[in-house]
């Protein structure tokens, strides 16, 4: 393509050329190139678009159909169509409803927590300090580490007997805890996994957006006689409101996907049932155990619309409160 | 975070009304600007804290892989590392198939790192540096997808997977992942300001076909942005637990998906579990120690405008 390339949209022909022929290759070259710029921006985005069309939005729709038929795990080209049937027992099933709030509740225990530190951690690295990259990075290990490793050490530190955090609590005489068994101790136990895997990692977010703060505001601030705190209060928090917002949502959407962490918090095959008594079972772990434990596909397909439509409701209230937010800022 | 109490640490601030003499105002001012305060032993102190918490984890990984189960569990447990490590690991990688596993991590996050940094610089560039018509909406698209959490499309997805004949192979893992939005912003952040027009104008004039710009003046811009997103996107890759683990069958796992289903066996022996969870994150930890502080840069970088 690129061998025989004169000056590109060139009014006059090449030199070389003589009479008719290279005038008309001419508008024919040209017009060439304006295709070439006409064409290439759209086929530089469209691996985007066509990978997500095919493994992203063509399946978000196909879920919809699919959660209207019968479709079991042993013989997957089958299906049955049977109406809102799927979303009535998953609906009925009590256990769906636990999921639900076992979700909606770790949800909040593990981002409220994990953004509060990581605003004040932020804080922190946002000093003037030796060796700020390697404390920088300290904090981002955990990020490194997989849900799988994670949870699997977590695991060991919260079991009931022979746990490093049942023997640490021993010495303040509370060494007892069945983490996992219990309804509230073991949902802390998988925010705790979550806060630390997630924690280090909004900081650096949070710190970047902390270094973009202009450097007068603050200057202005302490003209006027603002203490530290109050700096941080109004100068840092309300130029941080947009990243603030960025991170609940990203947040939120992150706990709606918690998996990997309750399916192996008591390692064997209390994960798939979110343990004895689905205290911790969430509604990814719901859709697992549907769909490949249980093997009916189509109501795993239902949970997923339902998850749809949760995230929708949580958009709406974040929305919702950020323009509250925003009001009550101005 | 107490070293922020204003009484005690920060002289300069005190309510002291603001007509103070020249050098005291100087003080107040330094002081008052975020980015030049210095931590004080207590910072230090707080963050010693928060690092320690970070790597205790992880050191802890290393404890129990080399100890017996019996010893991992004992009361008090192990706070040194023992001496089982190299037998812990042998049985770990012959009872899970790591060998294979690990061979099909490389595969899968060398081809999903690949595809993103070539698709997600090209389609960067495009919405850096390129005019068409529907660019700006093209790319609230894009961002838009960041949105849908994976679980919405899983059960098409295997079925789909399992029709085309994917079902449990590694295509099944790689092909949904091959361009991500992330990297496609990411990329087009860097471009917006790390390519000036005028390199593209004079290869332009210079005859340059598009592909010809992409590939001699875009691609060599790039390469910064594109060295980190290479990371992240490896981390991320090789991190990945939900789609694999439902995507994959047991004798064709990545590294993770083995960590999983060695866990979720009936009784597993929990130092044999942590043996295999430390060669699983081993190779990460040594790409963090040597590229941290690019991998720190990248995030940073890509968190500003986020």
């Amino acid at each position: 393509m690129a061998t025989t390339t004169p000056t590109r949209g060139a009014p006059t022909p090449p030199a070389g050329g003589s009479g008719a022929v290279p005038n008309g290759r001419g508008t024919w070259r040209s017009r060439l190139w304006r295709l070439d710029d006409l064409a290439s921006p759209y086929a530089y985005i469209a691996p985007f678009f066509l990978v997500f069309g095919a493994f992203g939005l063509y399946p978000l729709l196909y879920t919809g159909w699919i959660a209207l038929h019968r479709v079991e795990m042993t013989s997957l080209s089958t299906s049955e169509w049977v109406g809102f049937d799927n979303f009535t027992k998953i609906l009925q099933d009590s256990e769906f409803w636990t999921a639900v709030t076992n979700t909606f509740l770790i949800g909040v225990i593990s981002t409220v927590p994990q953004l509060l530190v990581a605003l004040g951690l932020a804080h922190l690295l946002n000093y003037k300090l030796r060796a700020s990259t390697f404390w920088r990075t300290v904090v981002l290990t955990p990020y490194a580490t997989s849900v799988a490793t994670a949870a699997l050490v977590f695991a060991l530190v919260f079991r009931a007997d022979g746990g490093i955090l049942n023997w640490v609590l021993h010495f303040v005489g509370i060494g007892n805890t069945d983490w996992g068994n219990g309804e509230w101790t073991s949902k802390i136990a998988i925010s705790v996994i979550v806060i630390w895997r997630w924690t280090g990692y909004n900081a650096l977010i949070y710190l970047a957006a902390m270094q973009a703060v202009p450097t007068d505001l603050y200057e202005a601030a302490s003209i006027d006689g603002a203490t530290r705190w109050q700096q941080f209060r109004k100068v840092t928090i309300p130029s941080l409101r947009p990243t603030i917002l960025f991170t609940i949502v990203i947040s939120t959407i992150g706990s709606m996907q918690l998996f990997g962490e309750p399916l192996l918090l008591q390692g064997g095959t209390l994960g798939s049932t979110g343990g004895n008594e689905h205290q911790y079972e969430t509604l990814s772990i719901y859709l697992y155990n549907y769909g490949w434990k249980l093997g009916h596909l189509g109501p795993a397909a239902a949970v997923a619309w339902a998850m749809l439509a949760l995230l929708l409701l949580i958009a709406l209230i974040n929305l919702i409160v950020g323009r509250f937010l925003r009001k009550s800022a101005a | 975070m107490t070293t922020t109490s204003p009484t005690n640490t920060a002289p300069g601030l005190d309510p002291v009304p603001p007509v103070a003499s020249p050098a005291r105002n100087r003080v107040r001012l330094k002081l008052g600007a975020g980015q030049q305060l210095k931590g004080g032993p207590l910072t230090y102190l707080a963050l010693v804290v928060v690092g320690l918490g970070s790597i205790f984890p992880l050191y802890w990984t290393l404890v129990a892989a080399s100890h017996d189960q019996q010893r991992v569990l004992d009361s008090p447990p192990p706070l040194l590392p023992g001496g089982r490590l190299w037998s812990n690991l042998q049985t770990a990688w012959d009872q899970a198939h790591l060998g294979k596993a690990i061979v099909n991590s490389v595969i899968v996050s060398g081809c999903i790192t690949a595809a993103t940094l070539f698709f997600c610089t090209l389609a960067g560039y495009a919405f850096a540096k390129m005019r068409f018509r529907g660019r700006g909406a093209l790319m609230t698209a894009v961002i838009a997808t960041l949105t849908i959490p994976p679980q919405l499309s899983v059960v098409p997805l295997f079925m789909m997977m399992a029709d085309i004949g994917w079902g449990g192979k590694l295509e099944s893992v790689i092909f949904p992942t091959l361009v991500g939005a992330f990297g496609v912003f990411f990329m087009r952040q860097y471009l917006l300001e790390a390519l000036p027009y005028e390199l593209i104008e004079a290869a332009k004039v210079d005859g340059a076909t598009n592909i010809r710009i992409v590939w001699n003046v875009v691609l060599p811009a790039a390469r910064p942005a594109m060295m980190v997103l290479g990371m992240l996107t490896f981390v991320q890759a090789w991190n990945d637990f939900f789609w694999p683990f439902l995507a994959l069958s047991q004798d064709n796992p990545t590294l993770q998906v083995a960590l999983g289903q060695l866990s979720a066996s009936y009784t597993p022996d929990q130092s044999i579990v942590m043996a295999g969870a430390l060669i699983s994150t081993l190779p990460l930890l040594l790409v963090f120690v040597v590229f941290g502080k690019q991998i720190v840069g990248g995030i940073m970088a890509g968190a500003v405008k986020g």
